[in-house]
C-alpha cells in the first residue's frame, strides 16, 4: 500500500506568530504563558523517559534553558509546540542515557503480546457459525451521559490507565492522542518507524479502552 | 467451513486491525472487508465507537499549571536573555 504522502506542516496561524515576536521581543508575560501551556504535558513525558520526578523537573528546566536561548533562531519553520517538544525528547534521551535508561522500542515481541480484546468476549472456535464474533456485545457508549463521559472521573481513569501502560506504549500514546502530534513527527521525535508506532498505539489504545469500558458500561436489566 | 455471514472478517480479526483502519493504513481490499463486516455487525460499530470515544477523551487529558519556583527561576533566565 502506497502510504499518504507527509503532509508539509502547517503554515503557523497568525496567533502563534504573534506569540513568537512577543517570546523573540523579550515579552515576560508570553513567556509565562507558554511555561503554563506545556509544563505539565513536558514533564509528563520527561518522566517516562526519565523515570524519576526529580530528574524530569531537571530535564524540563534544562529543556526551557534550551528555548530560551535559541529563540533568536527559531525560524517558525514547525510550529513552537514540535520545536519545544523536539528540544525536550532530545534532552531527555541525552539524559536518560546518562542515568542508564532506554525506552526498548525494538523488541516490538516484547512481553506483551495481548489481544486488544479479551479472547472470553469472542465465541471460540467450537462454534458452528460464529467462532470470532461477540458473544458479548460492546455497549454504544452513545447512551452514555454527556456528563458522566466528560466528568473528572473518567479523565482520571483515563489517565490512570495510560500511567500503568509500558513506557513504549504511554509515550506514543501521549505523544499521538493527549498532545495531539502527527504520526511522522512522533516517529521522528521517537526514532522509530511508522510500522512500529502504529503497534504500540494500538496496543496502548486497546488498553485504554478497556479500562474505560466496564466503568461507562450502563446495567442491564 | 460454514462461510462467515458477515463478509469474512471476524469481530476478533477486526478490533486488532482498528488502529490500522483509523490511521488510514489498512490496504484498500482489507479496509473493504473491515467496512463490510461493519455494515452486519453493530457490535463492532460500538466498539469501533468506543475506541474513537476513547481517542477523544485522551485529547483532553492535557492540564496547564507551572510549579512556582520553576517559573520563577525561568522568569528569570528570560529576564537575563533579554537583557543581553
Amino acid at each position: 500500500m502506497i502510504s499518504a504522502v507527509a503532509a508539509a506542516p502547517a503554515p503557523l496561524t497568525p496567533e502563534e506568530r504573534r506569540l513568537i515576536a512577543a517570546l523573540k521581543s523579550g515579552d515576560e508575560t508570553a513567556f509565562a504563558s507558554l511555561l503554563s501551556q506545556y509544563q505539565m504535558s513536558l514533564l509528563r513525558v520527561a518522566m517516562i523517559f526519565v523515570g524519576s520526578r526529580a530528574v524530569a523537573e531537571e530535564v524540563v528546566q534544562e529543556t526551557w534553558l534550551g528555548v530560551i536561548r535559541g529563540l533568536d533562531r527559531f525560524e517558525g519553520r514547525s510550529s513552537l509546540k514540535t520545536w519545544i517538544f523536539r528540544i525536550l525528547t532530545n534532552t531527555a534521551k541525552t539524559r536518560a542515557v546518562r542515568e542508564g535508561r532506554t525506552i526498548p522500542f525494538s523488541s516490538l515481541a516484547g512481553s506483551d503480546e495481548e489481544p486488544a480484546v479479551d479472547p472470553d468476549r469472542f465465541l471460540d472456535a467450537s462454534h458452528p457459525t460464529w467462532a470470532g464474533h461477540w458473544s458479548d456485545y460492546p455497549q454504544s457508549w452513545q447512551q452514555v451521559p454527556e456528563e458522566r463521559l466528560l466528568s473528572r472521573e473518567v479523565r482520571t481513569r483515563i489517565e490512570q490507565a495510560v500511567e500503568t501502560l509500558p513506557a513504549n506504549q504511554r509515550i506514543v500514546i501521549r505523544l499521538r492522542d493527549v498532545e495531539g502530534f502527527p504520526s511522522e513527527e512522533v516517529c521522528r521525535l521517537l526514532g522509530i518507524s511508522e510500522g512500529n508506532q502504529r503497534v504500540l498505539l494500538h496496543r496502548a489504545r486497546s488498553k485504554v479502552r478497556a479500562a474505560l469500558e466496564p466503568y461507562l458500561a450502563e446495567d442491564v436489566e | 467451513m460454514t462461510p462467515d455471514p458477515t463478509g469474512s472478517m471476524t469481530c476478533r480479526e477486526l478490533v486488532e486491525l482498528v488502529t490500522d483502519y483509523l490511521e488510514g493504513a489498512l490496504p484498500a481490499h482489507e479496509r473493504v472487508r473491515f467496512e463490510q463486516h461493519l455494515v452486519f455487525c453493530p457490535g463492532c460499530v460500538y466498539y469501533v465507537e468506543q475506541m474513537r470515544e476513547t481517542i477523544d477523551r485522551l485529547g483532553e487529558l492535557r492540564q496547564e499549571s507551572v510549579p512556582p519556583e520553576a517559573e520563577r527561576d525561568l522568569l528569570q533566565a528570560f529576564r537575563e536573555w533579554k537583557a543581553r
